[in-house]
C-alpha cells in the first residue's frame, strides 16, 4: 500500500462499500432525527401523509425529564458493565484452561462454542423455564436439596439473572478470542520467564495479561456494541421490569407501548450519544493497547 | 562456579528416543559448543540442562549438587533463546531487569546491574525502547544483556546467531567470545554452524541422533576426528573421502583428505582429474574436480591466484602425514 497508484486504486475498490454503508447508516439515522422534532402518534392519528407538527425540543425534554431515563441508563450500564467482567475474566480462565493439552480437547473446545449458535431468545427462555423458574427451575430443586429457601431469580435478582444469561452466551465469544491470542504467545517467552524466575501466577500478569491486552480490548470493544443494544433477553425473561428496563428497552417501549414515534425518536438519539460515550470511554482506557 | 557433569541423561519423547544414556562434564569456565547436524537433539541436550525438559533417567549435576529434579529458575543458568524471547511490552531496561525483580533484589542493585550490563553490551542508548523498535543484533544483546545481570554459574545459549545476517553474526561472535573471556563463566552454546563452533569453543561436543560422537578442542577434532562422521562434519569444505583401492593402498577401508591439504599442479601429481566449478573466495580458490577415478568429485583447496578453467586436466597430490584412515565401521585407525 505504499505507491500513490496502489493507494488510489484501494480507494476506489472500497469506495462502493463506503458508499453502501454509509447510506446504511445514514438513512434511519436522518430519520429518527428527523421524527424526534415532531410530534408522531401514530394512535391519534397522526400520519406522514397528514404532515407531522414540528415540536422542537419537546420531545428531547420529556424523555429526559421522565423517571425512567436515568435509571435506564444505569440500568444500561450496570448490565454492560457486569457481562463485560465475568466474560473478560472467565474467558480468561477458560481460555487457559483449554489452552492445556487434555484428552478430548476437540469435542470440549465445540462444545464451549455451542451457546454462542442458539438464538438469544431461545436461551434466555431456556434460561428463564429451566434454571431459573421458581417451582420447577433445576437451580429451586437445587435450593430446596440443599434446605433453602428457592430464589425467585427473575424478580428479586432481577439484574444479576440478565448478566448471567447473557454472560453465558457471550462468554464463548471472549474464550474463543482469548484462546486464539494465548495460541499465538511464543512459549520461549514463558520459559525465559520461567528461567527468569518468575513462578507461574507471576508469569501470568507479567507475560500472559499484556500479550492478551489487544485481544482484550477487541472483546471489549466489540461486546459493548452488541450488548448496548440487548433486548430479546430482557424481553422473554422480565418484560423491562424489576429494574431492568435498559435505554434500548426504554425506547422500545416509547415506540409499541406507548405508540410515541417522535418521544421514542428523541431516546434513540439519546443513545447514540450514550454509545458515544461509551465508546470515547473505552478507546481512552484500553484503545492505545490497539496501537503498540 | 559452573561445574556441569551429566551421569546417563536420557530423554524420550513417548516412543521416541532424542537422547539416549549420555555422559558429559563440563568444567568451570569453559566455552563448550554442542554441534550437530539438525534434529540431532542439541537443543533437547540444553533444555535438559536448563530444567525446561525433565530428564527420563540420569542425573545432572551442577556444582556438584544433584539438580536433576530442581526447578530452572533455581539451578542458576541463564539461558539466550535462538528468538531472543524479549518480552514485548516491556522496555529494554524493563526486560533486563526482570530477573532481577523476581529476585527482589532492591532498586539501587538493580539500576547498579541494569546500567552496567547496558554499558558492557552497549545497550544504553535504546534503554528505553521497546524491543519491537530494536535491530536484531540490538535484540540479541538485549537478551544477553539479560542473562549477564543475574550473574548465572553458567549461560545456556540456544543458536544465539542464526537469525542475524552473515556480517553481524561475525560481529556478535567475537563479542560473545570476548564477554567470555572478560567473565569467565561457564558457557554451553548450540550451534549447527561449525565455523562458530571451531572459532568459540574450548570443547566441542560433536552429537549425531543424540549420541556423543566426539568430544575434544577443535583443533583435536580437526586433527584427529575419532570417525567418518566427525571427519564429515569438522572442517569447511568438507573433508575428502575416498575407498577402494586407493584406500587400501593405506591399509584403510576409507581414506580421509581435507581439501587444504591437496596440492594442484598443472603438470604433475599422484591422481589426476577434470576441473568441474571452481569457487573463487578471493583469498582461496576451491575446485571440484571430477573423473578422477577415486571419488565422484574430490574438492580442493589452492591459491587465490592460481586459476584453472572448467574442462582443464589438472593433477593433485595429498600430503601423506595428514591423510586420515579409517576402517570399515568408519573408526579411526591410527
Ligand atoms: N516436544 C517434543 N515432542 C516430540 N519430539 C520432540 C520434541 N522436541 C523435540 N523433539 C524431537 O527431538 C529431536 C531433537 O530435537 P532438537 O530440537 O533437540 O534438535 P536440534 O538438534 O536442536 O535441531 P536444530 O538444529 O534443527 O535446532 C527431533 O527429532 C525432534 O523431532
Ligand atoms: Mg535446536
Amino acid at each position: 500500500m505504499a505507491t500513490q497508484h496502489s493507494r488510489s486504486a484501494a480507494r476506489l475498490m472500497m469506495a462502493p462499500a463506503v458508499v453502501l454503508l454509509l447510506g446504511w447508516m445514514l438513512v434511519p439515522l436522518t430519520l429518527t432525527l428527523f421524527f424526534s422534532f415532531k410530534k408522531y402518534l401514530p394512535m391519534r392519528g397522526d400520519s406522514l401523509e397528514r404532515g407531522l407538527d414540528w415540536v422542537g425540543f419537546d420531545n428531547y425534554v420529556r424523555f429526559l425529564g421522565s423517571s425512567s431515563f436515568w435509571p435506564s441508563v444505569q440500568a444500561t450500564l450496570v448490565i454492560v458493565g457486569g457481562v463485560l467482567a465475568i466474560t473478560v475474566i472467565l474467558g480468561i480462565f477458560l481460555a487457559l484452561l483449554l489452552d492445556q493439552p487434555f484428552w478430548g480437547q476437540g469435542i470440549v473446545r465445540i462444545l464451549v462454542i455451542a451457546p454462542f449458535f442458539v438464538m438469544p431468545t431461545v436461551s434466555a427462555l431456556v434460561w428463564k423455564n429451566m434454571f431459573m423458574d421458581p417451582i420447577n427451575g433445576i437451580l429451586a430443586h437445587l435450593w430446596r436439596f440443599f434446605g433453602a429457601e428457592p430464589v425467585s431469580w427473575l424478580s428479586d435478582a432481577s439484574v444479576q439473572s440478565i448478566i448471567l444469561i447473557v454472560s453465558w452466551q457471550w462468554l464463548p465469544f471472549a474464550t474463543l478470542i482469548l484462546l486464539t491470542a494465548i495460541q499465538s504467545l511464543d512459549s520461549e517467552q514463558l520459559e525465559a520467564a520461567e528461567m527468569d524466575g518468575a513462578p507461574p501466577v507471576k508469569r501470568f500478569f507479567y507475560i500472559i495479561l499484556p500479550h492478551l491486552g489487544r485481544a482484550i480490548t477487541i472483546v471489549i470493544l466489540i461486546q459493548t456494541i452488541f450488548l448496548l443494544s440487548i433486548f430479546a433477553e430482557i424481553f422473554v425473561t422480565t418484560g423491562g421490569a424489576f429494574g431492568t428496563r435498559t435505554l434500548t428497552y426504554l425506547i422500545f417501549q416509547r415506540v409499541i407501548d406507548s405508540q410515541n414515534i417522535g418521544l421514542g425518536s428523541a431516546g434513540g438519539v439519546y443513545a447514540i450519544i450514550l454509545a458515544n460515550i461509551v465508546a470515547i470511554f473505552l478507546m481512552r482506557i484500553v484503545g492505545k493497547n490497539l496501537d503498540q | 562456579m559452573g561445574r556441569i557433569v551429566l551421569e546417563k541423561v536420557k530423554k524420550s519423547f513417548g516412543d521416541v528416543t532424542v537422547i539416549p544414556p549420555l555422559d558429559l562434564e563440563i568444567n568451570d569456565g569453559e566455552f563448550v559448543v554442542f554441534v550437530g547436524p539438525s534434529g540431532c537433539g542439541k537443543s533437547t541436550l540444553l533444555r535438559l540442562i536448563a530444567g525446561l525438559e525433565d530428564v527420563s533417567g540420569g542425573k545432572i549435576e551442577i556444582d556438584g549438587n544433584d539438580a536433576t529434579f530442581i526447578p530452572p529458575a533455581k539451578r542458576g543458568l541463564a539461558m539466550v533463546f535462538q528468538s531472543y524471547a524479549l518480552y514485548p511490552h516491556m522496555t529494554v531496561r524493563k526486560n533486563i531487569a526482570f530477573p532481577l525483580r523476581m529476585a527482589k533484589l532492591d532498586q539501587a542493585e538493580i539500576d547498579r546491574r541494569v546500567n552496567n550490563a547496558a554499558e558492557v553490551l552497549n545497550l544504553s542508548d535504546y534503554i528505553d525502547r521497546r524491543p519491537g523498535q530494536l535491530s536484531g543484533g540490538q535484540r540479541q544483546r538485549v537478551a544477553i544483556g539479560r542473562a549477564i545481570v543475574r550473574e548465572p554459574a553458567a549461560f545456556l545459549f540456544d543458536e544465539p546467531l542464526s537469525n542475524l545476517d552473515a556480517a553481524l553474526r561475525v560481529g556478535m561472535r567475537l563479542e560473545i567470545s570476548e564477554l567470555h573471556k572478560r567473565l569467565k563463566t561457564t558457557m554451553i552454546y548450540v550451534t549447527h554452524d561449525q565455523v562458530e563452533a571451531m572459532t568459540m569453543a574450548d570443547k566441542i561436543v560433536v552429537l549425531r541422533a543424540g549420541n556423543i560422537e566426539q568430544v575434544g578442542s577443535p583443533l583435536e577434532l580437526y586433527r584427529a576426528p575419532k570417525n567418518l562422521f566427525v571427519a564429515g562434519f569438522i572442517g569447511s569444505p568438507k573433508m575428502n573421502f575416498i575407498e577402494g583401492e586407493e584406500a587400501a593402498k593405506h591399509g584403510a577401508h576409507t581414506i580421509g583428505i581435507r581439501p587444504e591439504h591437496i596440492e594442484v599442479s598443472g603438470d604433475k601429481g599422484a591422481w589426476s582429474g577434470v576441473v568441474g566449478v571452481s569457487e573463487h573466495l578471493g583469498s582461496d580458490t576451491f575446485f571440484h574436480i571430477h573423473e578422477t577415478g577415486l571419488a565422484e568429485t574430490i574438492t580442493v583447496r589452492a591459491d587465490g591466484e592460481v586459476d584453472f578453467k572448467h574442462g582443464d586436466r589438472i593433477h593433485l597430490t595429498p600430503r601423506e602425514d595428514v591423510i586420515h584412515k579409517f576402517d570399515a565401521n568408519g573408526l579411526r585407525i591410527e
